[in-house]
């Protein structure tokens, strides 16, 4: 648990946040400039905030009421940097074990650094460094890790290929990660609470579910970002079409490929402008999965778009339609419809455990 | 190098010294110098910053007239060095080395500052969060990544103190044997007739010696460049 209340006058604006974030991983989203780094840095020690006290599991790391300042050096946070900082002048195994070899062995094993520890970081590609970075953060045996877009120097291959690791950390540790990304499919993988940064101040901070589902954030979030994460279960498979059949409280999904063993996790994040909504049970359409679901929200925003949210069962989904057709076809909040997701759709970025 | 007496020799010898002695004793204060003016904000910056590049500036008579106000044994450090440490500075090697070391330092500032402010400062700050103390840092990442300057630092410096000549001449004259170093040694020569063989001598010995620094300094600078990783 990490409690978190910053201000700081900075240049073009001031921070001010406020929040908690629980064991797992926190996800802090917001376009650039809104305060995600110098938030992150005054976690780590790197920024002095003006006022405020930032705690982890208990243990004051900063307050300004009471004059305690730990130093950097003495914090025990791991920092995964954007731009990797590896020493460029020592092999992989010394920078690995620069801050420490806690845990060593399994850190090296989880994250398949064993061929490249006799490299040096000019030899290795983007993904390699970003995964010495992240173990030499962990063999300091961080109290909590700050990860500050470690994925956004990558290509989408790369990105995958980290992915995972990422997501085993969140579950075999107890560390609280505080990563930091304006991608939301990254943040939609692997957060379990999102807080939203907007010119220094919280915007909203709660369970990824419900923040990136809410209508009313689609302007802030972008409309490319918004859209529903929900969890499901690998229901079955059907070899002759190459699909994975995931269930979830809401009824079925058909979708591409082999996606996991029988009865795993899958969270899966649905874009809203990709769900397609009809007021009758469609017929003779190529997409694969309809959703009955009742309306709970219709947000418009100055845009030509309109943001619907959906109940499908105990989950919550997000689509959004023209203006136009959200006039067109009356809908109104309680109204029970249909929801229709085009299988590919559904990219494997947005496919996560 | 027939031409070379004695005298000569000595000359080499003592310009050898000179050179290493003011260069090594230079050396951590320019670092210190160095690292101070890249790195930290503070009051009187940009005072140290003229003062450290005065001796490049001002002509280098002025230098060895103020070194020996401030150093001679009439001077107020100077008269203190020979009390405590019985060190005495006024026309001895150890004030020529002085005066080398003087004429130097900002050549070796500026060289050692140039590679300290090319080392990116947040490979400074993850090494705090994994946990390095400040001196650790400056240790393992700083000083390592900023080896191939200092190196270039300390060749300028020795060059430029092997062939000091007004600071030195003006502080501590050319006695030979004891501060007369190969330039004014060089200068002593063509003031006499019939040393032609011995100048010539002399200047190429010099020539060979900073030849030798520079290749030195090159091949040391490639080997660690590889080590570095660039």
């Amino acid at each position: 648990m990490l409690e978190i209340a910053v201000q700081k006058r900075m240049e073009d604006f001031d921070l001010d946040v406020m929040f908690e974030a629980p064991d797992g991983v926190t996800a802090v989203f917001g376009k650039s400039g809104s305060g995600k780094t110098t938030l992150v840095n005054a976690i780590a020690g790197l920024t002095r905030p003006d006022a405020g006290r930032i705690a982890v599991h208990g243990q004051v790391l900063f307050d300004h009421a009471a004059r305690i300042n730990i130093p950097v050096a003495k914090r025990r946070v791991g920092y995964v940097f954007q731009d990797a900082r590896l020493f460029p002048h020592m092999s992989v195994q010394r920078n690995l074990s620069y801050g420490g070899d806690h845990d060593a062995a399994r850190i090296i094993d989880m994250l398949g650094l064993g061929a490249l520890l006799d490299r040096r970081p000019a030899g290795l590609s983007g993904g390699e460094r970003q995964r010495v970075a992240l173990g030499r953060a962990l063999m300091c045996d961080p109290q909590i890790l700050l990860m500050d877009e470690p994925l956004a120097a990558l290509d989408a291959a790369r990105k995958a290929e980290i992915l995972p690791y990422i997501a085993r950390l969140r579950d075999e540790t107890r560390v609280p990660i505080i990563y930091v990304s304006h991608d939301v499919s990254e943040v939609a993988r692997l957060a379990t609470t999102v807080v939203v940064l907007d010119a220094g101040r919280v915007a909203v901070a709660g369970p990824v579910g419900q923040v990136l589902s809410r209508p009313d954030l689609v302007p802030l979030l972008g409309t490319r970002a918004a859209g529903a994460v929900i969890e499901t279960r690998v229901a079955g498979r059907l070899l002759d079409d190459d699909l994975t059949e995931l269930k979830f409280s809401g009824g079925r999904l058909l979708m591409p490929g082999h996606l996991g063993a029988l009865g795993q996790a899958l969270r899966l994040r649905i874009p809203a402008q990709d769900v397609i909504l009809s007021r009758e049970a469609p017929k003779g359409i190529s997409a694969l999965n309809v959703l009955p679901v009742t309306i709970t929200d219709i947000v418009s925003g100055r845009g030509p778009g309109t943001a619907v949210g959906l109940r499908a069962g105990d989950d919550q989904l997000l689509a959004r339609v023209t203006r136009r057709s959200a006039g067109r076809m009356e809908l109104a909040v309680g109204m029970q419809i249909f929801a229709i997701i085009k299988a590919t759709a559904v990219g494997p970025k947005d496919i996560g455990s | 190098m027939g031409a070379l007496g004695p005298n000569e020799w000595a000359a080499i010898f003592l310009s050898l010294r000179v050179a290493l002695v003011a260069v090594i004793c230079a050396l951590p204060f320019a670092i210190s110098v160095a690292y101070l003016l890249a790195r930290k904000q503070f009051f009187g910056r940009q005072l140290l910053n003229v003062a450290v590049h005065l001796p490049l500036v001002m002509p280098p008579v002025v230098t060895g007239y103020l070194l020996l106000v401030v150093f001679g044994s009439q001077g107020p450090v100077g008269r203190a060095l020979e009390q405590v440490l019985g060190l005495s500075l006024a026309f001895r090697w150890t004030g020529a080395a002085l005066a080398a070391a003087i004429m130097a330092f900002p050549l070796m500032v500026r060289a050692i500052r140039l590679g300290l402010e090319a080392i990116d400062p947040g490979l400074e700050d993850a090494a705090a969060t994994l946990g390095a103390s400040r001196w650790r840092v400056f240790g393992t990442v700083t000083l390592p990544l900023a080896l191939p300057s200092i190196l270039a630092g300390v060749v300028l410096g020795f060059a430029k103190a092997l062939g000091e000549f007004g600071a030195t001449i003006t502080f501590v004259a050319a006695i030979p044997g004891q501060t007369q170093t190969i330039p004014s040694a060089i200068y002593g020569l063509l003031q006499v007739p019939n040393s032609g063989p011995a100048v010539v001598s002399l200047v190429t010995v010099s020539i060979i010696l900073a030849m030798g620094a520079l290749l030195l300094s090159e091949w040391l600078a490639q080997r660690m460049a590889r080590k570095v990783g660039r």
